[in-house]
């Protein structure tokens, strides 16, 4: 029987180790950010990891203080990992803001020197991302040609327009969160908490699941599913529902 | 002193520039606010990066908010008749295709080649770029809507950015609190003042000599 549903966030992370390259949905406030994932990845405590994530995120305020931005109860972002000490390099598109009194703790981490910064442009990052899912050995893209993202990069005109040559983004694990999924792995999403999350789901070695809801094989229309179960290898599910960040 | 344009009335003109059907993606900031001024007769859709287009207004009540429906500026947003939502692969074919019609997006600087510098100033922290480099290369139309000098009245609008540039010759139109700009090929063309904005007044702001329109208007607003 195929049944790709572990039993916990600790046992879906265990096997993360020191140096893996980490996809993780999200974007914006909560947003398709799997908490419970990070949560588990923070207690397990791999270290040295390279975190990869439209905003690797704010992380807890200090005690006392209000948080970077309004989010659901129960919600963890990368930044937590980043606080945590486990992750040396982060490759992203929007670092985040900072806040009068307040740095962000990827902010504070790269001052220190403690932590490597890799600017990527969005789309940029959504298709090296999609490129290593689909077996792309590299591609042509026009962002950034002409700007400091074309440096120590090969340009090629074609059409009369200048591209740069842009490599697939390849990792170990991708944290993926999605709506619902059936035990064979087929995913479906909710509004704008699909973002990056469907792209990563089959771009990793191993891509992870964190869902509000297991439902019944069969019961997810197949003309709606979004990620085919094919790309997902464990699914670990939330016990309170979709209220919960 | 003359009198600058507040936010609220630069994101008014800017939505002057939307026409029926298009499809129109905003940056963070006075771009947003564009989106409360469309004009009446006219049908749009909001295209967001986190993969959604036709979003509606941002929520008025705490009730409507909600977690799962968030535009590309972080902010709530609402349900519409004709929304759908999709991945950021999708989301950025979309804009590197060229599908998008009109991008506005704000600007820390704009040279008279229309380059545009809007996501770091070179020193200190890494910046943001998030989707605008994208944008400012896929977009059909690109406007840029920024205050026409920063706060120490030094030029914004110049020869050469000195900032990291966005894209080169991506600006179609300038937006300012003093005048409206368009980028033409021979240079910056002065289309239109602020009230109580005279041609020199704008020029002595503005590093690169402008073109005068031979219909130069006063702003509508």
């Amino acid at each position: 029987m195929i049944n790709k549903v572990v039993g916990s966030f600790d046992e879906a992370v265990a096997d993360i180790f020191d140096g893996a390259v980490i996809l993780m949905g999200g974007f914006g406030p909560a947003n398709g950010t799997p908490s419970n994932l990070l949560r588990a990845l923070a207690r397990q405590g791999a270290s040295q990891l390279t975190l990869a994530a439209n905003t690797p995120g704010y992380g807890r305020a200090p005690e006392g203080s209000k948080p970077f931005r309004k989010t659901p109860p129960n919600y963890d972002d990368g930044g937590l990992l980043i606080q945590s000490g486990q992750v040396k390099k982060v490759i992203c598109a929007f670092p985040g803001m900072n806040r009068p009194g307040m740095t962000a703790p990827l902010h504070q981490k790269w001052e220190t020197g403690e932590l490597e910064v890799e600017m990527v442009p969005q789309g940029t990052l959504a298709e090296r991302i999609r490129a290593a899912k689909a077996g792309i050995g590299a591609f042509y893209i026009p962002t950034g040609a002409g700007t400091v993202m074309e440096n120590g990069k090969e340009k090629r005109v074609i059409d009369d327009r200048e591209y740069i040559l842009e490599y697939p983004l390849k990792a170990d694990f991708a944290l993926v969160r999605a709506y619902k999924a059936d035990r064979y792995g087929n995913c479906v999403y909710q509004g704008t908490s699909r973002n990056f999350n469907p792209v990563m789901a089959g771009a990793a070695k191993v891509t992870i699941i964190e869902v509000d809801k297991l439902v019944e094989l069969g019961s997810l229309d197949p003309e709606v599913i979004v990620t085919p179960g094919i790309y997902v290898d464990r699914i670990a599910v939330r016990e309170n529902g979709r209220k919960g960040a | 002193m003359k009198e600058r344009l507040d936010e609220q009335t630069m994101a008014l003109r800017v939505a002057k520039e939307f026409r029926d059907g298009m499809i129109i993606n905003l940056g963070f900031g006075i771009p947003t606010l564009a989106a409360n001024f469309i004009p009446e007769d006219i049908e749009v859709i909001f295209h967001a990066e986190n993969g959604c287009l036709g979003y509606g207004p941002m929520p008025t009540t705490e009730e409507e908010e909600d977690f799962h429906l968030v535009n590309a500026t972080g902010t709530f947003a609402t349900p519409k008749p004709g929304m759908c939502f999709f991945d950021h692969a999708d989301s950025f074919s979309m804009i590197r295709g060229r599908h998008i019609d009109l991008c506005v997006l704000g600007g820390l600087q704009v040279s008279e080649k229309g380059d545009l510098a809007n996501w770091a100033t070179g020193v200190g922290r890494p910046g943001n770029i998030g989707g605008a480099m994208d944008l400012a290369f896929g977009a059909y139309h690109l406007i840029v809507v920024m205050t026409h000098t920063t706060k120490n009245n030094e030029p914004k609008l110049l020869k050469k950015c000195t900032y990291p540039l966005t894209a080169p010759r991506c600006v179609n139109l300038i937006v300012t609190d003093i005048s409206v700009i368009e980028v033409t090929s021979d240079g910056l063309l002065l289309k239109e003042t602020a009230p109580g904005w005279e041609v020199e007044d704008v020029q002595d702001i503005t590093e690169p000599e402008l073109i005068i329109a031979p219909d130069l208007k006063q702003m509508a607003l």
